[in-house]
């Protein structure tokens, strides 16, 4: 039972967490058509300009300035870079965003160095919260909860109070149309890519210390937010945030149920030995293919239900 | 009012308008007629800047060729896609507020003279635009364009797909919009409205204009609608 709750909250959190890289990735390839390859290495660099600005001034600034910094960034790579590029093509686009990814991971690996960096959990919030059954559950998680909380619910607003949410949320099924209506597109797609990233920034500065800030941290993350918005459907922000709960949860609870198909079998009186065939497949326990989940759920997804949970459109 | 002068379109290498001409007065009403594939639509989208125009555009003696869709809008003009490209998951008053350039900036139009006019649409001003009957959607998309305030409209197609109690109604908001000194450019295939209200046609063929008269010319034209228009 315990190890269910704390599970539970450690899905959330992760899943939450997913959700702030997610959203930012689906508004940008629902509404412009770019498969962001560099949104991950945005919350990488979240992460290690909040370690850098948190030895300086904190981290309570860091929690500010680093996402600031990150959307500044994606506001000029989408002025200066993808704007230019766009006239080309999809593929020009994905094929710049690639070399993005790799040049951001390479200009992190020269300047913090290989190995992972000292970021660590403020000390303010360094502390168990509470303990159920016995298991501690950190301050800082139920911190990263409430922030995404906030930031789910500042995107909520945004969207559908505001006139640039509306205005958003139509270029997401027809932005020529929005354009043809008077409204300035490209800026539109700016703000949008700018705000993306800012929160992608934001995932970094408060998960590269739950997690680990290192060079890789893009590369490890960005498949699985892929999958995320896959999963969710292109167009659909209720689809995103129920992807990125479900891949929270599934990989959280995947590493704790330690069972195996040959577990399952015992259930039916089959019991598997090193005679079975496959035997080697069925005793492989489901922590070890917990990474896998997620992947298996994208092919079946694109199998099945191509839109996605809750897609609008088509890619 | 508007001038196109010898404009071409591309869609990749394919050369889809090969020098179309055409004018349309302050307040005057003008068919573009022709069959699917003759490049009706491109040449709309090529107005609007929705396909990179090729040639000269002047709206209101102002060259609008270059300029970006939002831009050509502000201008003063308005379209109505073919495809309608209503925005589902927005509510129909959250559609029509996206024909507003700004907020609560309303010109010849407002709410209630959408409402007034279909009160099919005021009926369901909060549901999801998504869940229209195509009739309902055709008159969504027409007014949310409207409510931009253009001084020239551009309507792709009004009429296509819908029951003939459907398309007096398109002719009857042509007649108001008509009425408040609005200038159209009515693309369609079908001659019923367009002989109607038009006071001037063009009928396209392969990329280029083909003939242009009055609806009367066309009548007295045998062998242009032989070539051109029937099927």
């Amino acid at each position: 039972m315990e190890v269910f709750l704390v599970s539970l909250l450690n899905g959330l959190v992760y899943g939450m967490l997913l959700f702030m890289l997610a959203s930012g990735l689906t508004l940008i390839l629902s509404m412009m058509g770019v498969l962001n390859f560099a949104h991950a290495s945005a919350y990488m660099l979240g992460a290690y300009f909040a370690f850098t600005i948190s030895q300086h001034i904190g981290f309570w600034p860091a929690l500010i300035i680093a996402p600031l910094l990150c959307g500044l960034l994606g506001a000029m790579i989408e002025m200066y870079g993808l704007r230019r590029v766009h006239r080309n093509g999809h593929i020009a686009e994905l094929l710049f965003t690639f070399g993005l990814a790799l040049i951001i991971e390479k200009v992190v690996q020269m300047t913090w160095g290989l190995l992972p960096v000292p970021y660590r959990v403020p000390a303010g919030l360094d502390f168990p919260l509470f303990s159920i059954y016995g298991t501690q559950f950190p301050a800082y998680r139920a911190f990263m909860l409430l922030i995404s909380l906030l930031m789910f619910g500042a995107i909520w607003l945004g969207l559908t109070r505001t006139r640039i949410g509306l205005v958003i949320q139509a270029a997401l099924t027809h932005p020529d149309m929005v354009g043809a209506l008077g409204h300035n597109v490209p800026r539109v797609f700016t703000t949008v890519f700018a705000a993306g990233t800012a929160l992608a920034g934001l995932a970094g500065v408060i998960g590269g210390n739950y997690q680990v800030t290192e060079p890789a941290m893009a590369f490890t993350m960005g498949p699985i937010v892929f999958v995320v918005v896959v999963f969710g459907g292109l167009g659909s922000l209720t689809g995103c945030f129920i992807a990125s709960l479900m891949m929270g949860l599934i990989q959280t609870f995947a590493v704790v149920l330690d069972y195996s198909p040959a577990d399952l079998l015992r259930q039916f009186g089959i019991i598997v030995t090193s005679a079975t065939p496959f035997h080697e497949v069925l005793t492989v326990p489901l922590p070890r293919v917990g990474a896998l989940l997620p992947f298996l759920l994208l092919i079946l997804i694109l199998v099945f239900k191509p839109r996605g949970l809750m897609g609008t459109r088509d890619t | 009012m508007l001038e196109v002068r010898d404009l071409h379109a591309f869609y990749g290498k394919s050369h889809i308008l090969q020098g179309v001409d055409l004018v349309i007065g302050q307040g005057e009403i003008v068919s573009l007629l022709g069959r699917n594939g003759v490049g009706r639509s491109t040449t709309c989208k090529a107005i609007m800047g929705l396909v990179p125009p090729v040639g000269e555009v002047r709206f209101k003696g102002q060259p609008i060729t270059g300029l970006r869709p939002d831009q050509i809008a502000h201008a003063g003009l308005g379209y109505v896609p073919e495809d309608r490209q209503i925005f589902p998951g927005l509510t129909v008053r959250q559609n029509l507020e996206l024909g507003l350039k700004r907020t609560g900036k309303f010109g010849r139009w407002t709410f209630d003279d959408m409402f007034a006019l279909f009160p099919n649409l005021d009926e369901r001003k909060d549901n999801a635009a998504g869940v229209l009957s195509g009739g309902e959607q055709q008159m969504l998309t027409m007014c949310r364009t409207l409510m931009g305030d253009p001084d020239l409209v551009i309507i792709d197609e009004p009429t296509e797909g819908l029951a003939p109690k459907l398309v007096e109604q398109v002719g009857q908001l042509l007649d108001e919009i008509a009425r408040r000194g609005i200038s159209i450019l009515l693309v369609e295939q079908k001659l019923t409205i367009a002989l109607r209200i038009s006071r001037r046609l063009y009928v396209m063929g392969h990329g280029r204009i083909v003939f242009e008269g009055t609806p009367a010319d066309l009548a007295t034209a045998a062998s242009v609608r032989k070539e051109w228009l029937e099927v």
